[in-house]
């Protein structure tokens, strides 16, 4: 699903990862651990270059995201996000934070088919080869189909009736649900969640984790950055490591927690545990 | 006090002198209403461009382009920028519009160099988080500043902008420099008909001030409305 080559990332002079080589493969859920400063959250932003990479190529769908050819804002459709501050669109309400993106891509897509279909009809006239008209919708349509999908959504996580609210009104816990609601909304390929609970209150945390547990159970493919060691270890298939920069250690929840081998991992894990 | 009444009256009602006023008055709303449109528009454009990342050397070219704009337009006073305008650079460009027209275009471009620093401190002052959770679904940057950036920005700036409305309308006092019959020119020719200027120069002021006022409630009612996206539940 994303391939990673030799990823590295500076700030000025501070080099933040070190020539970074992983595979994320389809389906798999990987958590992150790793003390702060230790790059993981660098390393997720790199993934859909939120952060540009210094050097080195991150492939996804067969594209190198890293290339400044390649139209990052295609790709990102499939990348879900989900951050440690939520950052839901203030100026907008529950409802419009999450159709917001599926009804510009829609429209856009309309733009474009409309486009085919003007070039079609001009070109039909000349040539055999036929071209085929392409379907457009309606921008009620288009409009009409995201809110329901959006309210779908919405009911899945009991919040149905905040659809008119604007985020400002809503706790933490509720909002960084509605934050991965509106990621899904996108159907991506793969999420990438960035501490999704450090800025949850003790008794937010459950709820959150809970939906996450869900959309993994789905099958969704997953790179979780956490602090939270125990869910990790429950629904993460491969753990990675990093410190310095670097993917010290990975292996299985369990070989990482009940069989540690690196020093640092092992001072890491005395700690946190 | 009684003769000065006299004098003024005569001019000002039996001579038709309040027709100059009204005129003139609607031409100091044109310029003011006119020219913050398109202040807010260049601004906003320039702002954005000032917080565009500058990756590439077109971005870095625009940007300079915008700061000569801005150093332009702040470092030089408004009457000077006037002249120059309407005398020099129309004609030398031969574009031959009217002096209220010319007046339009300056106080607007003029208005939209400080628009401008007041809409990029509004755009900074919006949480970085909100670009990036627009750019992580896939817009555009363009279409997330639209979309997501600006609408805040524009909330967090508002009683600033009014501000910078208040400050354009009595700026515009200053348009008779080039031929525009404002509401300050208007009174100033009623007054200099007949040497007698205290009435109609403090109903100038009073004029002045009155619009400013209006404006100041406008803009409160509109702050109260759009802080109400904070409050809705």
């Amino acid at each position: 699903m994303i391939d990673v080559v030799d990823l590295s990332k500076s700030f000025g002079k501070l080099q933040v990862l070190r020539s970074i080589t992983e595979t994320i493969k389809d389906g798999e859920k990987v958590a992150i651990i790793g003390p702060s400063g230790s790059g993981k959250s660098t390393f997720l932003r790199c993934l859909n270059c939120l952060e540009d990479p210094t050097s080195g190529s991150i492939f996804f769908e067969g594209k190198d995201l890293a290339d400044l050819r390649v139209d990052i804002n295609l790709s990102r459709r499939h990348i879900g996000m989900v951050f440690q501050q939520f950052n839901l669109f203030n100026n907008k309400t529950v409802m419009g934070n999450i159709t917001l993106a599926p009804v510009l891509v829609a429209k856009s897509e309309r733009r474009k088919a409309m486009r085919h279909n003007t070039f079609a009809a001009v070109t039909n006239l000349f040539s055999k080869k036929k071209k085929e008209k392409l379907p457009v919708k309606s921008k009620k349509a288009i409009k009409a189909e995201a809110e329901e999908n959006a309210m779908r959504l919405l009911e899945r996580i009991g919040l149905a009736d905040k659809a008119a609210s604007y985020p400002s009104t809503l706790s933490g816990g509720q909002k960084q649900r509605i934050a991965i609601v509106r990621a899904l909304a996108m159907n991506p390929k793969v999420m990438l969640f960035d501490e999704p609970t450090s800025a949850l209150d003790p008794e937010m945390v459950g709820e959150v984790l809970e939906l996450i547990k869900q959309v993994a159970d789905e099958g969704m493919t997953m790179v979780i950055v956490t602090h939270e060691m125990g869910f990790a270890r429950e629904v993460a298939d491969r753990i990675l490591f990093m410190d310095n920069g670097i993917i010290l250690e990975q292996g299985t929840p369990e070989d990482i927690f009940t069989n540690p081998k690196q020093p640092r991992l092992k001072e890491f894990l005395s700690k946190v545990l | 006090m009684q003769a000065k009444w006299e004098v003024f009256y005569e001019k000002f009602i039996t001579y038709d002198g309040w027709r100059t006023v009204v005129d003139g008055l609607v031409a100091t709303l044109e310029i003011s209403v006119f020219g913050l449109i398109i202040g807010i528009v260049l601004g906003t454009i320039i702002a954005a461009v000032k917080v565009m990342p500058k990756t590439n050397i077109f971005v870095r070219l625009l940007s300079l382009i915008c700061d000569v704009y801005v150093g332009f337009f702040r470092g030089t006073p408004i009457v000077v920028q006037l002249l120059v305008g309407y005398f020099v650079l129309f004609p030398a460009l031969d574009v031959r519009i009217s002096a209220l027209n010319a007046a339009i275009a300056i106080f607007g471009m003029n208005s939209g160099a400080y628009v401008s620093e007041i809409m990029r401190s509004g755009i900074q002052a919006v949480d970085g988080g909100q670009l990036e959770a627009a750019r992580a679904v896939g817009l555009s940057f363009t279409t997330s500043m639209v979309k997501v950036v600006i609408p805040q920005a524009v909330k967090n700036i508002l009683p600033t902008l009014g501000n910078e409305f208040i400050v354009l309308i009595k700026e515009t006092s200053v348009a008779s420099f080039i031929t525009v019959v404002d509401i300050t020119k208007a009174f100033k020719d009623i007054g200099s008909s007949n040497y007698e200027y205290i009435i109609p120069y403090l109903m100038l002021a009073a004029i002045y001030l009155v619009l400013v006022m209006i404006i100041t409630f406008a803009i409160k009612l509109l702050e109260r409305r759009l802080a109400r996206v904070d409050r809705r539940s």
